[in-house]
């Protein structure tokens, strides 16, 4: 476990294919060994060959403005029993 | 839970403002809240508060009196009258140095049915209350003291469980609090053009309730922190949430939506609103953090998955605190 060179926030490490990635969990920069690079590139490129055309995006929310600090909103962020029960005590909560 | 000997005398204060000395068959009260902060128990009707200990007195009288102004009728959940003391002194009470304060019981937001909450009556019920003119002199609303205090208990656990599963969160925590402007961290006014209206101080959807039951109107209760400051506090924990990526967007604008439509004046009437929410989000964003953490190291466990994200929304904001221009000082 190592810190972000940039924001100091803690690094973790995923598995992607057999590449290791560290994402940032603060600025969510990403952190690539030498020749991961390479073998991202060379997965994508295989991935194109074989995928079927993609489906059309789905529909975005209404553009609601965030600050530059605000999490990615992406879709099926909000479900999840568990979230679903932890945030609900935070709505209560001083 | 065990029944303390405050709670016992909290239910007999709130079973004797429900009815006059008679036998009865009321069913024993209900505890509704019991924390260092305030103690609250329910008998039937009535709900009596004991307020926290190291309240400042003057500052809670002028609060308690808003709450009963008839300027904020149909904002505010009024008290009820204090019945006379036994010895016909007809004090304020207290118990155990505390003040105690009686309310008409209202009935809640569902805990189990957060989709379900009431989010536009209560941004219109914020409008309305930063709207209003303060009846008499208050005190600063306490939201930046709040979030002070709950920095401070963060470290006073960090003291307590050096290197707990939680610490990594520490760090993040604090480094987006000293990134913050002086007034967000109590330590000066607010900004003159953004202080002066009438503000809860520590708004969430447990300070709502339907009074009179079941079906009344909502109104805003727990004017403990209340006082004059920037309004756009009230509307920074929603908008901390929905930064962090916990409420959803369309909820968000639902809530922001009905706070224009009402004229609300914490932020401008159209176009982005970050502008006026940006530090009292962040602020909020930390002290839901520092919480998380302190409460995380005194349970030695791990943060879960929506108290995380918060901790990463920190780590974001001490990247992007240069924007602020805020000179770190501690």
């Amino acid at each position: 476990m190592f810190q972000c060179p940039k924001c100091h926030a803690q690094m973790h490490t995923y598995n992607r294919n057999g590449v290791q990635i560290e994402q940032c969990s603060g600025c969510r920069g990403i952190f690539l060994d030498y020749g991961e690079l390479e073998s991202l590139t060379r997965m994508e490129s295989q991935w194109v060959q074989q995928a079927p055309p993609a489906p059309p995006a789905p529909q975005a929310y209404p553009a609601a403005p965030a600050p530059a600090w605000g999490a990615p909103h992406q879709g099926g962020h909000y479900g999840g029993h568990h979230r679903h029960k932890s945030f609900g005590r935070m709505l209560f909560s001083s | 839970m065990t029944t303390s000997p405050a709670v016992r005398a909290l239910g007999d204060l709130a079973h004797q403002g429900a009815h006059a000395p008679a036998a009865c068959d009321c069913a024993p009260p209900g505890v509704l809240a019991d924390r260092p902060d305030g103690t609250v128990v329910r008998s039937g009707p009535v709900v009596a508060k004991a307020h926290a200990p190291d309240a400042d007195a003057p500052a809670l009288t002028a609060r308690l009196a808003l709450a009963a102004s008839p300027a904020l009728a149909g904002i505010l959940l009024p008290p009820l009258a204090v019945p006379p003391t036994p010895d016909g002194l007809g004090q304020a009470r207290t118990l155990e140095g505390r003040t105690v304060t009686l309310w008409p019981y209202g009935v809640p937001v569902d805990p189990a049915d957060p989709d379900a909450a009431p989010w536009e009556e209560t941004a219109v019920l914020l409008a309305r209350l930063h709207r209003a003119r303060p009846p008499h002199p208050l005190p600063p609303m306490r939201g930046p003291a709040k979030a002070a205090r709950a920095v401070a208990r963060m470290r006073a656990a960090r003291a307590r469980t050096p290197g707990g599963a939680a610490a990594g969160g520490i760090a993040p925590v604090l480094a987006a609090w000293r990134g913050l402007p002086g007034w967000a961290r109590d330590e000066a006014p607010a900004p003159a053009h953004r202080a002066g209206f009438l503000c809860h101080g520590d708004l969430h959807l447990g300070q709502l309730v339907r009074h009179p039951v079941p079906d009344g109107p909502w109104l805003l209760i727990d004017v403990d922190d209340a006082g004059l400051g920037d309004p756009a506090w009230d509307l920074a924990r929603p908008a901390a949430w929905y930064a962090a990526g916990l409420l959803a967007p369309e909820v968000w604008l639902r809530f922001l939506d009905a706070y224009r439509a009402e004229d609300g004046p914490a932020v401008r009437p159209d176009g982005d609103p970050w502008p006026e929410l940006d530090v009292p989000a962040r602020a909020l964003t930390v002290q839901t953090a520092a919480l998380a953490v302190a409460k995380s190291l005194a349970q030695d466990r791990s943060p879960d998955e929506v108290e995380q994200l918060m901790i990463d929304a920190c780590a974001r904001i001490a990247c992007r605190s240069a924007e602020l221009g805020a000179a770190s000082t501690s």
